[in-house]
């Protein structure tokens, strides 16, 4: 079937098969590769997106159920200047990642939860990010790097 | 993870959900934020030869405040009923339930409608739902009609709607001066309770609701009939494991969960101010 998704602010359109979940769809018919798949189980967070503004794990998502909508993917999210978003910023300055893997998903995520609380405490960043799993960090630097982009994201207001 | 093929139809009405089910009957399934089923289908546990998309039927989306009623739409998200100020001032225990529920992605996507059709007996908001004593609407060819929630849950993951029926509206008898208490015992923050409790008094009595002590959602008409004749928490949660039949698993033998299920009765009794 054919499905139309906003991604990133580009109209998509794609043959896909009724049963496509959206992570596939972003991967595989749109091209972009950021957006990783650890768990397929809705468990780890790795594949989160947002849709019209609200994370939520692609992995659990058919594409044919969001179309119409707008989806960001971590490639969507830079500034049309070129620079890193602020989440993405923090996360550099804060050494928020070591592997890697789980970060598109954690900076959609953070991105999600500063959209709806833009001053937030440590502990609503750490309830906030029970749906994200990370092997590597023990997420100290994760937090941290959360914390200073609701500054960053405040001082740019 | 990849579902079997299906059919998909994204529906644009109630009256087209109806009459897709009439016209499909059980290889029809109904798919609202598909944080339960799609995990099936993709686990191939779940096999529905057409899948009837009912997410952007926005007319199901509220929560909304009549005289002793709050009402609810059958697709509203959890997200939703733990932020609506409907539910905070109102039923705030709903609220602190839906909040808890998976995590923020989860809550994004996830129905209550959804959550009670799908008939898991792990489901916290079925129990918080028999407690609160709630009322479910289901909607057919023939119209409305109301079924109490102590008579939706019929067994293992299978409720008391016919094949051409979907859920419409959850309705919850607002609780006057109500207490409450709120108890499970998980292992990781997301998970599903091993054994949860939950109770609310307020003037018009009290509720007790058991999360996962048996093949569905149960209410404890043991426990409440014992707060009524007088018992205090401790002397009530007494009976919490009558009529219960948990399985057992490496989370725990059916003598363990009922043990924590006396355990978190009291406390949330407690809480209730029992």
């Amino acid at each position: 079937m054919q499905i139309d998704i906003t991604v990133n602010g580009t109209a998509e359109s794609h043959d896909v098969e009724a049963r496509t979940l959206l992570v596939y769809y972003l991967r595989d018919a749109v091209g972009l590769k950021g957006t990783n798949v650890g768990c397929d189980t809705t468990s780890c967070g790795a594949c989160t997106v947002l849709l019209n503004g609200e994370s939520v794990k692609s992995c659990t998502v058919l594409a044919a159920q969001v179309a119409g909508e707008e989806v960001t993917t971590i490639e969507g999210l830079a500034l049309e200047d070129g620079r890193m978003h602020p989440v993405q910023q923090a996360f550099q300055e804060c050494h928020g990642l070591q592997c890697g893997y789980c970060t598109p998903g954690m900076v959609m995520a953070i991105t999600s939860l500063l959209a709806e609380n833009p001053d937030p405490t440590e502990e609503y960043i750490r309830l906030g990010l029970e749906g994200n799993l990370c092997r590597c960090t023990g997420y100290h630097n994760i937090v941290a790097a959360a914390l200073a982009a609701s500054q960053a994201l405040e001082m740019r207001q | 993870m990849i579902p079997a093929t299906f059919d998909y139809v994204r529906a644009g009405s109630v009256d087209e959900v109806i009459g897709l089910l009439g016209e499909h009957g059980d290889d029809a399934k109904l798919l609202a934020g598909g944080h339960s089923l799609l995990p099936l289908m993709k686990l191939r546990l779940a096999q529905p030869a057409l899948l009837v998309d009912i997410g952007r039927l926005r007319e199901l989306s509220y929560v909304t405040e009549e005289e002793d009623v709050i009402a609810l739409g059958a697709l509203t998200r959890h997200h939703d009923i733990a932020t609506s100020p409907v539910t905070l001032s109102s039923v705030p225990l709903l609220a602190h339930v839906a909040g808890q529920i998976g995590d923020p992605q989860v809550r994004h996507r996830g129905t209550i409608g959804g959550s009670i059709c799908h008939g898991d007996p792990a489901s916290d908001l079925a129990a918080v739902l028999l407690a609160l004593g709630a009322t479910f609407v289901a909607q057919g060819p023939n119209g409305r009609r109301e079924i109490d929630a102590q008579d939706f849950f019929v067994s293992f993951f299978e409720v008391a709607l016919r094949s051409d029926e979907l859920l419409v509206e959850i309705r919850v008898p607002r609780p006057l001066d109500a207490r409450w208490g709120f108890e499970k015992l998980t292992k990781r923050a997301q998970d599903w309770a091993i054994v949860g409790a939950v109770a609310v008094r307020s003037r018009s009595g009290v509720g007790v609701g058991l999360i996962n002590l048996g093949p569905v959602p149960l209410r404890s008409s043991a426990v409440e009939a014992a707060v009524v004749a007088g018992s205090n928490a401790a002397e009530a949660a007494a009976f919490a494991a009558e009529g219960t039949e948990p399985s057992a698993d490496f989370n725990g033998s059916v003598a363990y969960r009922q043990h924590v299920a006396r355990v978190l009765v009291r406390r949330a009794l407690e809480k209730a101010g029992v």
